[in-house]
């Protein structure tokens, strides 16, 4: 009966039909599927790149690929990574699709701007990828100067150029995202009722819309100096050398909380919603989401320890570095303290939360080392760094991101996925990138640099280990991708409300209808008030 | 080395122990905190694992105590990080003043060095144990880094500018040069090995070493070829100032600004003369970019070094006006 219903019931992937449909829906909800498509190309890509590398690196000696594609490879994996999976992934995906549920609105504020955002990711995205069927681009994802800007011989402009349209799809989403929150709010839906996933979306957008010009403009410039040969960067035009790597990190320090924040904020909402309980310290984990974007942009010269700059000014940057600690640790120890005394169910997006959480952990423990001036001069630039961004990247944002897939796909879908394999899968891909990434740490306390193509025999067993560990964290990804692309078809129907969970969007249907709800809803009571949903439960 | 799997670096110089011990104490930390929210995660988990599909568990709004303290606690770890850190920092930033002094111009992918005494290597570098050395080094293309593991230290180096690092190496043996910042194709091709010799051992070695004359003596050819000894007269009546007791000194601007007179400012002055000019003095110097390579450069550095310390010239304390002492009628008198 339930099941004829959900199938006669217009719903806003049934609304309508066709490539047009899609290609042109300013639906939020579309858009963010349009987005899911494409940020999955885009990490496969990412992820065939990393294979290559990790073979490679089996091997003291060069054997897979010459040096100059291996340091293509890793670029390439770097540039599709951070700038066309991790940067749009789960505001893009999963808050394109339910920040506007959330708050109990019909759509995003500005729905043309919505799609034309995903059309500025995909055209920045096929420069990129063009300039790697062109011949690839082998600066490294930082693109540091003058390298990049008077002796790379490869694709720098187009590939750069890809970045810099990509950068105006995060402007715009961030730009949407503000204006959204600040304006479409449902009756009764005050600040301080908001979702964290909400806070945490917002706070990343401030960072987008602050931080991305920067990185527009020093792209600019490396163009400039690379085009027409005006002394910016290379002393030998007259430029300052260092003055990219500020200008890039003003940028990308921060990018990288626009790249987590928004996973602390579905594991608040994995969090509560698996254990029954309001986000301990909602407050404090709100406003720390704040303070870490507004932190994340007096830290860049962390990244320069090395290079040059003045001793008094890595003190600074040493010392300020510390203060984002403390809001992510505040997080870290709210989520734990969720737990106590909760109703904790072990659910599929939960053990991604868990995972996430003890991965970010190590990952932002690991942080400390580096901001540490007198251990970071030892251990900055080798595979000690590579294995921390990897423990905040892929061991944060990427399970937060799986683990959201998992908790939403019920709504986005309409579908359940195969609990067992996705119990399954949250295993192997935390075993698996343990295994893949531990090792690092020690590679790069022995002085393993990074991007070495051939390396000294005696850090073998260091990389067997992590090539083997890429392995089974490839397993890992698949089972997920195999398994969703079942359940489209062959899963369970989902009820408008599988995990008992609080937030508006539990309570439309599954899948939403094209305008979100059937009546405008109104919000009596605060996020995470699980009394309250089951005495409604009761009543109804 | 000999070993094929190891787990831990060798501590090969004097900062390398303040390093390690920096980072036991953050080890120390992190574990407690992996552990603290590690069983913390497990024992809540299985002790209020749900029970019934309707329980629900009581409401738990927050604790203001408990935010203050978890984050001041962590906070003022933090600060301890903070300043143990700043303080190695600080010993691996400042060179001791007896270090030796050597000379490295990186390169799309060679490391060259020269010792004062005139040995030049190619991506081997040996040194006394014992003593401090000095690197002062700059690249001919793009950023490189010169990095020691066994040593812990770490110094990009730069296209157009100089940077030093030090190190007092403890153990006699052989350790990993690395390349540490991305430069090109065969960046993972740009390493080499340094070699910490008994003192005996390396004197033998310095006095093997080819007879090219020291640094400062093809500093002074060079000075020659170059005709700078037509304008830079010692006895000051040049059209230049003397150079005579200049390295170190502080130099009086014709900008009324004052500067010291180190690798830098002598680097400057020969490739950019007119960027900064001696007060009393008129800009008429030409550049010498693209005649005199870096590694001439770093010679003439060492031969204007010499002439510090050059018994029997002229004195070099600093004179009275604060800039180069100038002659008492010569260049000044142009004006």
């Amino acid at each position: 009966m339930i099941t004829a219903a959900l199938e006669e019931r217009e719903h806003y992937l049934n609304a309508s039909y066709g490539l047009k449909s899609w290609l042109l829906t300013k639906d939020h909800k579309r858009i963010a599927l349009l987005y899911l498509g494409t940020i999955t190309l885009f990490f496969a890509l990412g992820g065939l790149f990393a294979t290559m590398i990790r073979i490679e690196l089996l091997t003291p000696q060069p054997d897979l690929v010459s040096s100059e594609t291996y340091n293509k490879l890793f670029t390439m994996h770097g540039v599709i990574m951070v700038f066309l999976f991790l940067v749009p992934s789960i505001p893009a995906t999963l808050g394109n699709f339910f920040l506007p549920i959330m708050i109990g609105a019909k759509d995003l504020a500005f729905p043309k701007l919505n799609l034309l955002s995903w059309y500025l990711l995909v055209a920045g995205g096929l420069c990129t990828l063009g300039a790697m069927f062109a011949g690839g681009v082998d600066t490294g994802w930082t693109f540091y100067t003058p390298y990049s800007s008077t002796y790379s011989n490869t694709y720098v402009i187009a590939t750069a150029l890809g970045i810099f349209i990509a950068g105006f799809s995060s402007i715009l989403t961030g730009l949407n995202f503000i204006v959204t929150v600040h304006r479409m709010r449902a009756p009764g839906m005050t600040w301080f009722r908001l979702p964290l996933f909400v806070w945490s979306n917002y706070a990343t957008s401030l960072i987008m819309v602050l931080g991305t010009p920067v990185l527009a403009v020093t792209i600019l410039l490396v163009g400039c100096e690379r085009l027409f040969h005006i002394g910016i960067f290379d002393p030998a035009l007259g430029g300052d050398p260092v003055l990219f790597q500020h200008m890039f990190w003003f940028y990308s320090h921060p990018a990288v909380y626009i790249m987590v924040l928004p996973g602390m904020g579905v594991v608040s909402e994995l969090v509560a919603t698996f254990s029954r309980k309001r986000v301990f310290g909602y407050g404090f984990v709100a406003f720390s989401s704040v303070a870490i974007a507004v932190l994340g942009f007096l830290v860049w010269g962390h990244h320069l320890f090395v290079s040059g700059q003045s001793v008094y000014a890595g003190m600074v940057f040493s010392f300020l570095s510390y203060f984002v600690a403390v809001p992510s640790a505040i997080k870290v120890f709210n989520w734990t303290a969720t737990l106590y005394k909760g109703s904790i169910s072990y659910d599929t997006p939960m053990l991604y939360a868990f995972g996430f959480i003890g991965l970010f952990t190590m990952g932002g423990l690991t942080g400390l080392f580096l901001a540490a001036l007198g251990i970071d001069v030892h251990v900055t630039d080798t595979y000690f760094v590579v294995a921390h961004f990897h423990y905040i990247m892929v061991g944060g944002t990427l399970m937060a991101y799986l683990g959201g897939m998992h908790y939403w796909w019920p709504k986005m879908t309409g579908r359940m996925y195969p609990e067992g394999w996705a119990k399954l899968s949250a295993l192997v891909v935390f075993l698996g990138f343990n295994l893949t990434f531990f090792p690092q740490f020690v590679l790069g306390y022995l002085g393993m640099p990074r991007r070495y193509h051939v390396y000294p025999p005696e850090f073998q067993v260091l990389h067997v280990m992590s090539t083997a560990g890429a392995s089974v964290l490839a397993v890992g990804y698949l089972m997920p991708l195999v398994y969703f692309l079942w359940s489209l078809r062959y899963g369970k129907l989902a009820p408008a409300n599988p995990w008992g969970a609080t937030g508006l969007e539990w309570q439309t249907s599954s899948p939403p209808p094209t305008h979100n709800f059937e009546e405008p809803p109104v919000v009596t009571h605060e996020a995470y008030d699980f009394a309250a949903l089951l005495e409604e439960a009761q009543v109804g | 080395m000999g070993n094929r799997f190891p787990l831990f670096p060798v501590e090969a110089s004097t900062v390398a122990p303040s390093v390690d011990h920096l980072l036991f104490y953050l080890l120390g930390v992190s574990i407690f905190f992996t552990v603290l929210i590690f069983s913390a995660i497990f024992y809540f988990a299985i002790k209020y694992r749900r029970r019934s599909e309707t329980e629900l568990p009581p409401e738990i709004h927050g604790s203001t105590k408990l935010e203050i303290a978890w984050s001041i606690i962590p906070f003022g770890l933090a600060m301890v990080m903070f300043a143990w850190g700043a303080k190695v920092y600080f010993e691996i930033e400042r060179p001791p003043d007896d270090a030796l002094d050597v000379y490295v111009v990186a390169k799309q992918w060679m490391w060259k060095l020269q010792h004062k005494e005139g040995q030049r290597e190619i991506n081997e570098l040996h040194i006394p144990l014992g003593r401090a050395v000095k690197l002062t080094m700059t690249s001919l293309d793009v950023i490189h880094s010169f990095y020691v593991p066994d040593f812990r230290t770490k110094q990009d180096v730069l296209p157009g500018r100089y940077t030093t690092t030090w190190f007092k190496p403890t153990r006699v043996g052989k350790y990993h040069l690395f390349c540490a910042e991305y430069c090109g194709t065969k960046h993972s091709g740009m390493i080499g090995w340094v070699y910490v010799m008994e003192p005996q051992d390396y004197q033998a070695w310095l006095s093997g070493g080819a007879g090219g004359g020291s640094l400062a003596e093809n500093g002074q050819k060079l000075f020659q070829e170059l005709a700078c000894d037509n304008c830079h007269h010692m006895d000051g009546h040049g059209r230049c100032p003397s150079l005579q007791g200049v390295y170190g000194s502080k130099v009086l601007l014709t900008n009324g600004q004052t500067v010291v007179a180190d690798d830098a400012y002598v680097r400057e002055s020969i490739l950019q003369p007119n960027a900064k000019v001696v007060s009393g003095y008129q800009s008429i110097m030409p550049t010498f970019q693209g005649l005199v390579t870096e590694e001439g450069v770093l010679q003439l550095i060492e031969y204007i070094k010499s002439l510090k310390t050059q018994p029997g010239a002229a004195p070099a304390a600093a004179p009275a006006r604060g800039g180069v002492q100038p002659p008492a009628g010569g260049a000044a008198a142009q004006r």
